[in-house]
């Protein structure tokens, strides 16, 4: 054991304790969202369930709870770290853009499906905010009150859960992926592993921090 | 070194992150304008499949909406409808009472405020004038108060729009008794106007001289109701 001591890390740390949060109560605020969602949504888990003013107060107060938490979380965390995350979601390369192709090129710390889905979750959550607002003031306001609302807010729910679909699998199911599933929960990665899906970020590292990972010493 | 080999210089990135950000956020924002043309089109081109495939397989399109913590349950051998108010001969009839007044069926849209509809859907009941005639209101009764089961639910129509063609109050759903979770037994409906005027599980009617606001006109919504012509709609 005494040489492990010698050898080169064998995790390399991807995802920063703010990060972690974000995905997490994000994760949860949806999860508890859908449910209460599906209970207002489908007639046989209305009936099932009942209690509608309840699950439609637990749905909005979640809404508001998810609201407010990532701004929190955005205010008090790391912002510096997470802009520089936006940077690396915003930033598509040449090697993104063949990848995207299904031609195997060399990734960042996110690859660009990965960076796909965060501009797309991104997006979702605005609209989700922005549609259940609006069905939640238009009860009171006949001016926010519009025809295709609920519409908008139905549609992003089945693109979401097609995204989530895809999410789970690639995150619990498929073999070669879902080693991703330890940095979102505790941080940091195989370094085997994150050369073979992230080699552009493993080098970057490498660079950035050449006395904790002297070159020379992976193991491959 | 064991440096990945690079066949070309690294060179200009392109912010395709902020791009499929931006425009989907814009394109979803935008559809709270041309959403539902563009769903009422897509359903309308979609109707053949639709009538291709089995009734089960296609989405009822149906919300559930109740107002209390659980439905009322329908319980034939207790269930009672009553007439009274300003009318000379107050009423109390039984579901078989209900059943033995004119028969009245239609196919009809309906139509909830907050967006979503069903089409062709199939009542049967009874006419309000018919259900009325043997209660004789007076001529000051001008309008219907319909109390539901599901408490505090309420709502009203007036003697005119009640009268209007296809107004009943049903007690039955695409040829079947009218199912829990749509008001069972009976309920109103009246497809001109947006589903809180429906009212379910309908327990008694109080004809009365005025309108007094039901449960979601006193929280907002336009008393009268019509689908395209009231709540901003």
């Amino acid at each position: 054991m005494a040489s492990s001591f010698t050898a080169a890390p064998r995790y390399i740390h991807r995802f920063s304790r703010t990060e972690r949060t974000l995905h997490w109560v994000h994760a949860a605020a949806f999860f508890v969202l859908l449910a209460s969602g599906l209970v207002l949504y489908v007639p046989r888990l209305s009936e099932l369930v009942g209690r509608r003013p309840f699950v439609k107060d637990v749905h909005f107060d979640t809404g508001l709870a998810w609201m407010v938490a990532i701004a929190l979380i955005v205010a008090l965390g790391d912002r510096r770290g997470l802009r520089n995350t936006l940077r690396e979601l915003d930033a598509f390369d040449r090697d993104d853009r063949l990848w995207l192709r299904r031609i195997p090129r060399p990734q960042g710390r996110f690859n660009a499906g990965q960076k796909l889905n965060a501009a797309l979750t991104a997006s979702f959550a605005v609209l989700f905010a922005v549609s259940g607002v609006l069905l939640w003031y238009g009860e009171r306001n006949n001016s926010y009150r519009f025809g295709s609302t609920i519409l908008l807010h139905d549609g992003l729910m089945y693109l979401s859960l097609v995204l989530l679909v895809g999410h789970l699998y690639l995150a619990l199911i498929y073999p070669s992926t879902k080693h991703a599933l330890r940095g979102i929960t505790t941080g940091s990665v195989r370094r085997d592993w994150a050369r073979v899906h992230h080699s552009k970020w493993v080098d970057e590292q490498r660079l950035a921090h050449p006395l904790v990972d002297p070159p020379g010493r992976e193991q491959e | 070194m064991m440096d990945t080999p690079r066949e070309a210089p690294p060179e200009a990135s392109r912010p395709y992150g902020r791009r499929a950000f931006l425009g989907v956020t814009a394109l979803g924002l935008s559809s709270l304008l041309w959403g539902k043309f563009a769903w009422n089109a897509f359903t309308s081109a979609a109707q053949p499949l639709e009538d291709a495939l089995p009734p089960s397989l296609v989405p009822s399109g149906w919300r559930i909406y109740t107002v209390a913590s659980s439905m009322p349950t329908f319980d034939e051998a207790t269930w009672r409808l009553g007439i009274e108010g300003l009318v000379d001969a107050p009423q109390t009839l039984t579901y078989a009472d209900l059943r033995a007044l004119p028969r009245a069926e239609q196919i009809s849209t309906f139509h909830c405020v907050t967006g979503w509809s069903v089409k062709n859907v199939h009542w049967a009941g009874v006419r309000f004038r018919d259900l009325l005639a043997a209660a004789k209101p007076r001529s000051e009764g001008t309008v219907l108060e319909f109390v539901s089961a599901e408490q505090p639910y309420v709502d009203t129509l007036t003697l005119e729009q009640a009268d209007l063609h296809d107004a009943m109050l049903a007690y039955e759903m695409d040829g079947k008794p009218l199912p829990r979770e749509h008001g069972a037994p009976v309920r109103v409906v009246i497809p001109e106007m947006y589903g809180y005027k429906n009212t379910k599980w309908v327990q008694r009617i109080v004809v009365t001289d005025h309108v007094s606001p039901g449960y979601w006109e006193q929280r907002g919504y336009d008393i009268d109701a019509f689908v395209g012509k009231s709540n901003g709609l």
